[in-house]
């Protein structure tokens, strides 16, 4: 090596950005230019290692770089410009923040000297995202840019995952100005220090507890997926042959076809999944955060139960339900060593009680609770439309889903039985983002089958990134159950308001096949259940090209079971004349 | 229940603003919040009095220690503690009311720090009982203006938040 090797490159504050990002070993970034950030865009138009990808709306960039964070684990990057760029990516800052998702936004700002001034496309994004981000940085020297990227994908992706947004002024960007460019290694922050590993006295409490249940269940949640621990989740659950619920956020964590697995819980869950939390003298919550669409009404919550719960956020611990044995750490390691302390001690399962315990899980899952009625065949049921789509991918797909009836539909009745597979907006519930999502994942797993699980109210949402789609190839599957109507909306209409479907008719929908077709790609329609399979199947066999696949459902289904407002878990609707 | 944090955080531009929008935005109450550098320009300290139950007060502190910039925080109701407020009152001060203002302002050790013909500035220091008490005292007088710094405290004896 010569001398010359050990000098820094000198290079400008946009220039250190994008090289930064490739340092940090970034491939893609999702945006959308604008005046405060065309000096880095030019720095982009000069290098080749990190390819920009253009979207249509800045939403869809985030959603695009939250999907990919949510199959790879690791953080998506954006850029978008100030004032109406960064708005327009707030909903999907907001979307990562309440799943705890890795993200890096990087939004323009006007010059440093006009802030505060109202200036063109100015707005205070700092304020703004503050709070929906786990942290926010505004670039005050260019200097100081390898640092920040370094600081802001360190926060981004460890402890409790979230989207951190860099706010760059366009004068910190100057082509002219140049830096020393060098990349830190590592970042080391004496007010932010994520905790490696759980306590072992509170391990030991919660093996204790966990050993002498007799009534015994394990709630996972998203955060076993985050914290990529999914394979000690399913060693767990196997070596005390304790029954799995899974959240909505953790579908995936544990296999979806395995005995163990009683089905996702909570206000759309199964019955025997609700039956069991409720009726449980032990839950192990790992990962997940009682939130209320789980819980139903927490005074009323799981009466019998000791609570262990594990998190890697203190604050989610006694926030909503009181545990008995907390603890906070990372899941992967805290499972690890609970499996090291159940091979160590004395206490062994009450296999007599367990023996009961699932003869009557057995007895819930026999009855037909919330299930829908598959011998209608004359109607098209979303249900049966997902198991087919279960059945043609061998449950094997990306399944992206949108928001309403038909995510629901998707949670319940496509079986995954690996972790990352299944990308929905869970906390914040966004319509729109099923499509970017889907296109995050297809650009980032070319082979892979992704499918976007949509309804004709959501798509609409963000469907302009069909351009996107075409521009880059991206042979995503758009299955929409389209029944006409915003569907949760108007199941919500019958339950409570006597069917006054108050703007939940969709009107005037487009011809989607044509307009998938007007974009450059294929659209198929398929209106009777006869024809389903075949049409299904034909449409997925493409793979070089957008398939949207506009699917006519029965517009009178509506998502079973459903708790009742109020009561506890075990209060359920199981269709529309039947309750617990 | 009446709690006092007192929080260690870096001196950073926005750090205070993280703070008051997590109150905001959790509806978690401030009764008073003061904040200034320490002998450290790098950090700052922060005192905040709140009123809530135990469970809001630990999501209180988690969400606090929550926040990047806070590298350390401590609940100072929790063990034997000092807490001081300053405070300064404008108040009236002609015919009988000069002298009784005076009086007062003696009792709870006050000084008189500005003199106008007609009017006194008092300011006084003490724990928050002492300031009401000295309001309480003042309530036949004609009072102007009251500015409190809101309370500041530390931990008695060895105990301390520093680094």
């Amino acid at each position: 090596m010569t001398q010359a090797a050990h000098e820094p490159e000198m290079l400008s504050g946009g220039e250190m950005l994008i090289r930064s990002l490739k340092d940090q070993g970034v491939e893609f970034i999702y945006g959308y230019p604008g005046g405060a950030v065309l000096h880095i865009y030019d720095a982009i138009h000069n290098q080749s290692d990190v390819k920009h990808i253009l979207v249509r709306h800045e939403q869809a960039a985030t959603h695009m770089a939250d999907a990919y964070a949510r199959a790879s684990g690791k953080a998506g990057v954006v850029l978008v410009t100030s004032g109406p760029g960064a708005t327009n990516a707030i909903t999907g800052i907001a979307t990562a923040y309440m799943d705890s998702i890795p993200m890096v936004v990087i939004t323009g700002q006007v010059m440093s000297h006009l802030i505060g001034d109202d200036a063109f496309q100015e707005t205070d994004m700092m304020g703004l995202s503050r709070p929906i981000v786990k942290h926010n940085i505004s670039v005050r020297d260019p200097a100081d840019i390898p640092t920040i990227v370094k600081k802001a994908f360190y926060i981004a992706e460890s402890g409790r995952p979230g989207p951190v947004v860099i706010d760059i002024p366009k004068d910190m960007t100057m082509p002219n100005e140049k830096f020393p460019y060098e990349y830190p290694d590592r970042i080391k922050m004496r007010s932010y220090n994520p905790v490696k590993k759980g306590h072992s006295g509170q391990i030991r409490k919660a093996v204790n507890a966990l050993l002498q249940a007799k009534r015994p269940i394990i709630y996972s949640g998203g955060g076993v997926i985050l914290g990529k621990a999914s394979k000690e989740l399913t060693q767990l659950a196997r070596q005390l042959n304790y029954p799995v619920t899974n959240t909505l956020m953790g579908l995936g964590a544990f296999p979806g076809t395995d005995r163990q697995f009683i089905g996702m819980l909570g206000m759309h869950g199964a019955y025997e999944a609700n039956m069991t939390m409720h009726n449980a003298d032990l839950i192990l919550a790992i990962g997940a955060r009682f939130d209320d669409r789980v819980t139903n009404n927490p005074a009323k919550f799981c009466p019998d139960a000791t609570i262990i719960h594990i998190d890697i956020d203190p604050a989610s611990i006694s926030k909503i339900i009181q545990a008995d044995i907390p603890i906070v750490g990372p899941v992967k390691p805290v499972l690890k060593e609970m499996l090291e302390q159940i091979e160590q001690s004395k206490l062994r399962v009450d296999d007599e009680a367990l023996g009961l315990w699932w003869e009557q899980i057995e007895e819930w899952r026999q009855r037909h609770g919330g299930r829908y009625r598959s011998d209608d065949s004359e109607k098209m049921k979303p249900q049966h439309v997902i198991e087919t789509l279960c059945k043609i991918t061998n449950g094997d797909a990306y399944i992206c889903s949108d928001v309403g009836q038909h995510q629901m539909f998707a949670a319940q009745y496509y079986k995954y039985n690996k972790p990352n597979r299944w990308i929905n907006s869970g906390g914040l519930g966004t319509m729109g983002f099923g499509l970017p999502a889907a296109m995050g994942v297809q650009l980032n797993y070319p082979d892979a089958a992704v499918v976007c699980v949509t309804g004709e109210g959501s798509i609409q949402m963000n469907i302009q990134e069909l351009a996107t789609c075409k521009q880059y190839q991206l042979p995503v599957k758009v299955l929409c159950l389209n029944n006409g109507y915003l569907g949760m909306v108007r199941q919500w209409q019958d339950m409570n308001y006597e069917s006054r479907y108050s703007n939940s008719y969709v009107d005037s929908l487009p011809d989607f096949v044509a307009l998938a077709e007007a974009y450059g790609h294929a659209g198929i329609r398929i209106e009777s259940p006869d024809e389903l399979e075949a049409k299904l199947t034909e449409a997925m066999a493409i793979t070089d090209k957008v398939v949207f696949i506009d699917v006519l459902i029965d517009p009178d289904e509506h998502v079973y079971p459903m708790q009742v407002p109020g009561g506890s878990m075990a209060d359920m609707f199981l269709s529309k004349t039947e309750r617990t | 229940m009446r709690h006092i944090i007192s929080v260690l955080m870096e001196n950073e531009a926005g750090a205070l603003a993280r703070v008051v929008g997590l109150f905001a935005q959790r509806g978690y109450n401030i009764e008073s919040l003061n904040v200034a550098p320490t002998d450290d320009q790098t950090l700052s300290r922060l005192t905040l009095v709140t009123k809530g139950e135990d469970r809001v007060v630990e999501q209180i502190t988690k969400h606090l220690n929550k926040l990047i910039e806070v590298v350390k925080l401590v609940d100072l109701t929790e063990g034997s503690h000092i807490e001081r407020e300053l405070m300064m009152v404008k108040v009236r001060a002609t015919g009988a009311q000069r002298e009784e203002v005076k009086r007062t302002c003696d009792i709870f050790r006050g000084q008189i720090i500005d003199v106008t013909p007609t009017t006194y500035t008092i300011q006084v220091t003490g724990n928050e009982e002492k300031v009401n008490a000295f309001m309480d005292a003042l309530s036949g007088a004609t009072i102007m203006e009251v500015v409190r710094t809101g309370v500041s405290g530390l931990a008695r004896g060895d105990k301390t938040l520093s680094l």
